[in-house]
């Protein structure tokens, strides 16, 4: 990838692949060699998590594809059959639904740790915009995967987020609706839908996993950002990334493998909603129709706004917000650690998405202490719009960095006049 | 929370008929919480209770079973493990006391001379088969009311197990002042609306137990609620069983990782 390659084939078989072929020379460099900062913390676990989940949704998902049918008529009750009369389905299933879950948990620490410390800066601007490109396409195919099971929350789930786009109608007239029949392929969410869907869901993992791709060999250019938020000067800075990092990221992700097996085998249902053991019924609309945790903010400032279209634009800019994140920070020093006030805006930052969640998991009618909590959507959806396009680049103009320690070694090593602690 | 769109829904409904008596403040009619009912197969280590497991498979057979279908649950899985713990004969047994809708003979017939449809004794293989041949007998014979599969009930019902208990045992309290039931239906503050349309379907004694136990109404439902909990769940045993052995391995494994790391990294610092 970059910089000079230190290996040298141990044996003439490697020596004569990597003449041919260098993939042991990759593997060397990008995983063995790779210098990586000595001083990442657990937070810097989550992008070796987050392989993982994919790869396990992967596997599981080939694996219930092959029992699964995709037709309106039998989903729900191959689901059911997959649960019942599969050797070990149960398991199978239990761990591809609850496994979404973990990813998104996953990848959503992974984003606020490289909120906090500047990961997007340069020069990794391009690492972060794969990023969201990687966020998009989990939060589609999740969507998809939500649907397949077909009970009552996936159907009604699809209608709703495909019922979106006929918004456009207010800007030119028939197309949104047109857009919305073509997205069904038929002139209600059914049987089509749903084989479309299940297509889409089996073809963006794999989409994923090549962007997935991407993002780590632009990571590998620069190297990994750190706590300090200040870049590699000497060899003395970084450690191998194996074996240092290897076992750091295996302890890390054993824990984490072990939060995923409590959910699956003592509250598999615990991130599920009791509707969707309900067959797909188009005529019986349930009472609430909520998405799964993982999209609630979004959910919830799509509601706040009383106008349908305003309301998908702000949805759709949400997330659109996140590409420009690079250029909207103006801030010198990449780490919040040494941002006294963005620090504290960070944080209301991050309780703000649980608020805008919490708003999104309740009815639409939902009051709290006396205040509808409507309007508390729509200060939790000022403040995130807020918090990236007026304090991001304010902030960064007006706030005093605290003073940076010299180099990540003399951080670690010592010197505590200097460090900070950690 | 969920329940504020139900209750504006049900005051939608209300409004008219309300506006028209001129009667009556306005009653919440959200479902109230289910009761606390405490059941075996509960928390990590729980199982269910193989006697409760009968007998409420004979409250399902006996009572329930005139109207809802239990479409899931095959009558092999009466004697799988984790279930009921009939043995295989008794399973055959239970399968051949119900009739299935027959295969064309051998002259391609499904009806008798009769027009009456031709059946054959259930085997292991066969589902559990519904009391009405198709949705619109279901409702023709129950007031226009649809009674749902039980073979799911407990997983698609917020409040599972808690829930359904309540709800067959919930017809007893008297409806408050101000509330009218609807025409033709039942009081159950358990159920969402107030008025659901299942009459209370346990009496006390309607079954008799073979092992002794006093089939008072709440035994009944506490027998009943077990069984459609396994049916909703069949897998729960294995599953908490397998989660067992997973933890540990894992916690060992995180152990081993945490001390290859705490090595590796010893001189680092």
């Amino acid at each position: 990838m970059s910089g000079q390659s230190s290996y040298t084939p141990r044996s003439g078989l490697s020596k004569w692949i990597d003449q041919r072929l260098p993939l042991p020379r990759f593997i060397n460099d990008t995983m063995m060699t790779f210098p990586t900062p000595r001083n990442l913390n657990i937070w810097y676990t989550f992008g070796g998590i987050l392989t993982f989940c994919l790869g396990v949704q992967i596997i599981t998902g080939i694996v219930l594809a092959m029992h699964y049918v995709a037709n309106a008529g039998m989903a729900f009750n191959s689901v059911e059959s997959i649960m019942r009369d599969v050797n070990y389905g149960w398991l199978v299933r239990f761990i591809h639904s609850t496994g979404a879950s973990m990813f998104f948990l996953a990848v959503y620490l992974h984003m606020f740790r490289g909120l906090y410390y500047g990961s997007y800066k340069a020069p990794r601007e391009l690492i972060w915009i794969i990023g969201v490109l990687i966020y998009l396409l989990m939060m589609a195919t999740a969507f998809f995967g939500y649907v397949l099971p077909w009970g009552q929350m996936s159907f009604w789930g699809a209608t709703v987020i495909t019922s979106l786009f006929s918004s456009i109608d207010q800007i030119v007239p028939h197309l949104g609706t047109a857009i919305t029949t073509w997205l069904w392929g038929d002139f209600a969410v059914g049987d089509a839908t749903l084989n479309r869907f299940f297509s889409l869901h089996y073809l963006l993992p794999f989409i994923i996993a090549g962007v997935v791709g991407l993002h780590i060999w632009a990571l590998h250019v620069p190297g990994n950002n750190n706590p300090l938020g200040i870049d590699v000067k000497s060899p003395q800075d970084t450690v191998p990334f194996h074996p240092y990092y290897t076992v750091k990221d295996a302890f890390y992700l054993c824990l984490y493998v072990l939060l995923f097996a409590v959910f699956v085998f003592y509250a598999p249902d615990f991130f599920g909603n009791p509707d969707n053991y309900e067959p797909a019924n188009a005529l019986v609309t349930p009472p609430d129709i909520v998405p799964e945790w993982y999209l609630l903010p979004f959910y919830a400032m799509l509601r706040a706004i009383p106008q349908k279209l305003i309301g998908v634009l702000v949805l759709g800019g949400a997330i659109v917000t996140l590409v420009f994140i690079p250029w909207l920070d103006t801030s010198r020093v990449r780490s919040c650690r040494f941002r006294p006030l963005m620090k504290q805006f960070f944080w209301a930052f991050a309780v703000d998405c649980l608020i805008l969640g919490y708003c999104g998991s309740q009815g639409v009618d939902a009051v709290l202490f006396g205040v509808p909590l409507i309007w508390l959507a729509r200060l939790g959806t000022l403040y995130y719009f807020g918090y990236f396009w007026v304090l991001m680049p304010v902030i960064g103009l007006i706030e005093t960095p605290k003073p940076l320690p010299a180099s990540i070694a003399q951080s670690v090593l010592g010197d505590s006049a200097t460090a900070p602690a950690e | 929370m969920r329940f504020v769109t139900k209750i504006i829904l049900a005051g939608l409904v209300m409004a008219p008929v309300a506006a028209f008596a001129q009667t009556a403040p306005a009653i919440s009619t959200t479902r109230l919480a289910p009761k606390h009912e405490e059941f075996a197969f509960e928390g990590p280590f729980g199982t269910y209770d193989r006697g409760a497991l009968q007998r409420g498979f004979q409250v399902y057979k006996e009572v329930c079973s005139a109207c809802h279908n239990l479409d899931h649950i095959a009558f092999h899985n009466m004697y799988e493990p984790g279930g009921p713990g009939f043995t295989e004969a008794q399973a055959k047994a239970i399968a051949a006391g119900y009739q299935i809708p027959a295969d064309p003979n051998d002259k391609g017939e499904t009806m008798d001379e009769k027009g009456v449809r031709l059946t054959r004794a259930g085997t292991l293989a066969d589902h559990f088969p519904p009391p009405f041949p198709n949705e619109e007998a279901a409702r023709a014979n129950n007031s226009g009311a649809l009674p749902p599969d039980l073979s799911m009930i407990v997983k698609a019902r917020a409040g599972g197990p808690q829930y359904v208990y309540s709800i067959i045992t919930g017809f007893s309290a008297k409806p408050p002042a101000g509330f009218k039931v609807t025409e033709g239906k039942y009081f159950n503050p358990y159920f969402e609306g107030w008025n659901i349309s299942m009459p209370p379907p346990l009496v006390a004694n309607a079954v008799t137990y073979s092992d002794g136990t006093k089939a008072t109404i709440e035994q009944q439902a506490h027998d009943v609620t077990v069984f459609l909990s396994w049916a909703s769940d069949p897998k729960m045993e294995e599953r908490k069983r397998t989660g067992l052995g997973v933890l540990i391995f894992l916690v060992v494994l995180s152990g081993l990782l945490f001390l290859s790391y705490r090595k590796v990294w010893a001189n680092m610092h």
